[in-house]
């Protein structure tokens, strides 16, 4: 009965175990409540402090540049000499982003050098009016205990399970383009976190792609160069960003 | 009084009208304008929640336990909303038009019978006040006529409604409907025609109380219902059935507001309250139609008499069922089949639905005669069914003819170009 066949698909769906998670219950136990986020969900941006409280922000406007919906407004300033605010010569003295615009592709957290930058998992913010919706450096800076600054319009009900990750912690690419380095600690020490543990899991841990190309990397405390080709084991092709960046 | 006389066939106006059987109507009235309200409302519930059973979703969930009150707060927030009226619309008919889709459908439920005990000897009628009335607002000798009628008048809404809006998507949207409706309306009525036929009458009422009684007997012992559905050949049933879910304008037949092509169709224009006019004359047509399809097929609220409960009663929950199963069986309807193009639409209306219903009505007149002339039956239905069979193949060699001409017409055009 090739017509009637759909008849019987839906009327099973009846009896299924419906997968829907309700979300407005915000508990576990009540069957709903907020679900585990990836590590590398892309969220509202903080901005990081070294462990000495430091800003890590050197005001370079790389992150301003690389965005593709333009949402990053940034102006550097000299350090004052005195009173500096970042390790280094310069700092950022305006940080704004407008989150009407952004589309947390994570760009700017690839771009930045100094791993300023970087996004939380918080997706649940919603301001009401245009103002609030562009946050300022005041409001993107980490406060005295390394966490973001909750604002009144935020849900960080989950802060516990999701402050521990950070995306840049987890990014997509490592910092020099290598994903070689993937279980090596690569992140320099975070307030109120210090040294994150090592990223895992991009390839199978302890493989000979993984060890063997770190290895040459490290070993030449530099950008990887031609030498570092020929270490790599035959079974290694697809790690397209390693000459690219080199 | 021909008033009376159109609206005779009640126990309650035999004797004439006085106060009592005037406030009687209007508590008929009252209650059924209120039952049909509410039951809508429990409609959109209803097919909303297991549309979404259907599709492994929750469906509404907030509003009240189990989102019961989902339809109030979708009304409320309609209400409050801006009313808009297009700057290119045709202000008068823009208004009228949600009137005229809204009220046929409360119209058309005054007819069907929705309870009554119709084992005993009162053929449904209850006591009420100490007059003898039956439990439906109105039963007019032409009840199946003014169903027609509304359903037709209801095409008016529709079609007002698009030409009225001055805007694309609403004409093209009303025009489908037009075509749409217009055509399977024919189908709709032969249908009806079959009923007619065996019940004898046009009465909603006396359509069901043919159908009342003990039923036919099955190896002694089992009884089969004398429902039309039966008695008329399953056919007519399955014609109505297709041709009803065309007249409501409700998937798989929703060509009128295809959301994927245009919009929202005939209602893009609408807001606020008319559209929540047009919304809810939606939902108030699946009801009634489901209603009247287990009226003329289903034996209305006849049925048996179990326990307990008093006979009249007993017909509410009979009807009830039987509407539920109907209800259910649109939505089920909706959330399997995709839409039919417009042109398959036309063909299964035009081609399939009509001939069928017209042939199958006139194998039924046939039949009726034989019975009453005394006919040898076997081959009155035999000699019926060979020449319906015989119209078929001829309908369907000249649709291919037809076709095989207008293709080599075609043909040579282009080769003349």
């Amino acid at each position: 009965m090739g017509y009637l066949d759909g008849f019987r698909v839906t009327f099973r769906k009846l009896f299924e175990k419906r997968l829907t998670r309700d979300y407005s219950k915000h508990s576990e136990a009540e069957g709903g409540g907020k679900a585990v986020k990836p590590v590398r969900l892309h969220g509202r941006h903080v901005l990081n402090r070294y462990e000495d409280g430091m800003e890590k922000c050197i005001g370079c406007e790389l992150c301003a540049g690389v965005c593709p919906a333009r949402c990053i407004y940034v102006r550097g300033a000299d350090n004052p000499a005195d009173d500096p605010v970042s390790p280094g010569e310069r700092y950022g003295y305006i940080y704004e982003i407008n989150y009407l615009r952004c589309i947390h592709c994570d760009l700017c957290v690839e771009a930045c050098p100094t791993e300023a930058i970087t996004e939380t998992k918080l997706f649940e913010f919603s301001f009401t009016n245009r103002d609030d919706a562009i946050y300022t450096k005041a409001e993107l800076m980490v406060g005295d205990d390394g966490l973001p600054r909750m604002l009144p319009w935020e849900d960080w009900s989950d802060i516990d399970a999701v402050a521990q990750h950070t995306s840049a912690w987890v990014r997509a690419t490592a910092p020099s383009g290598a994903a070689a380095y993937e279980g090596r600690v690569q992140w320099s020490a975070e307030l109120g976190f210090g040294v994150r543990p090592p990223e895992q899991g991009q390839s199978a841990p302890g493989s000979q792609a993984d060890t063997g190309e770190a290895g040459a990397i490290l070993g030449h405390a530099g950008e990887p160069e031609g030498d570092a080709e020929a270490d790599r084991p035959a079974g290694s092709e697809g790690d397209e960003h390693h000459g690219g960046q080199g | 009084m021909i008033i009376v006389q159109v609206l005779a066939a009640d126990p309650l106006l035999s004797d004439g009208i006085g106060l009592a059987e005037v406030l009687i109507v209007l508590l008929k009235t009252l209650v059924a304008f209120g039952l049909l309200l509410v039951s809508v409302i429990l409609m959109i519930w209803f097919e909303r929640k297991v549309i979404s059973d259907l599709q492994n979703r929750v469906g509404p969930n907030k509003a009240g336990p189990w989102g019961l009150l989902q339809t109030l707060a979708d009304g409320l927030k309609l209400i409050m909303k801006e009313d808009l009226i297009p700057a290119k619309a045709d202000r008068r008919v823009f208004v009228l038009a949600p009137f005229l889709s809204a009220v046929p459908a409360f119209v058309t439920f005054a007819v069907v019978p929705i309870g009554g005990g119709f084992d005993g000897e009162k053929f449904g009628a209850i006591s009420l006040f100490g007059h003898d009335t039956y439990l439906q607002l109105a039963d007019p000798p032409i009840g199946v006529l003014l169903v027609l009628a509304m359903s037709s008048i209801a095409v008016y809404g529709v079609m007002l409604a698009g030409w009225s809006s001055g805007s694309k998507w609403p004409l093209v949207g009303g025009v489908r409907g037009t075509a749409q409706m217009v055509s399977y309306e024919a189908a709709l009525s032969l249908a009806v025609v079959s009923v007619v036929l065996l019940a004898g009458s046009l009465s909603t009422h006396d359509i069901v109380v043919a159908q009342a009684g003990s039923g036919y007997e099955l190896f002694g012992a089992v009884g089969i219902p004398r429902w039309n559905i039966i008695a008329t050949g399953v056919v007519p049933f399955v014609i109505f059935l297709v041709a009803a879910t065309a007249e409501l304008n409700r998937p798989p037949f929703d060509l009128v507001e295809a959301e994927q092509e245009l919009v929202g169709g005939f209602h893009t224009e609408y807001s606020s309250f008319r559209f929540a006019l047009f919304y809810l004359a939606e939902f108030m047509n699946t009801i009634t139609m489901s209603a009247i399809i287990v009226t003329l097929f289903f034996g209305g609220p006849a049925g048996p008499i179990l326990f307990g409960l008093p006979g009249w009663l007993w017909g509410i929950v009979w009807f009830t069922l039987k509407l539920f199963a109907f209800l259910f069986m649109f939505v089920w309807v909706r959330a399997t089949l995709p839409r039919f193009r417009y042109d398959q639409l036309m063909t299964i209306g035009w081609k399939a639905l009509i001939p069928l219903a017209l042939g199958w009505v006139l194998v039924l007149a046939a039949i009726n005669i034989g019975r009453d002339e005394g006919w040898n039956m076997v081959v009155v239905v035999g000699g019926s069914l060979v020449v319906l069979v015989a119209a078929w193949a001829a309908l369907t060699a000249a649709v291919d003819v037809a076709r095989a001409r207008h293709l080599s017409e075609e043909a040579e055009e282009e080769a003349l170009v």
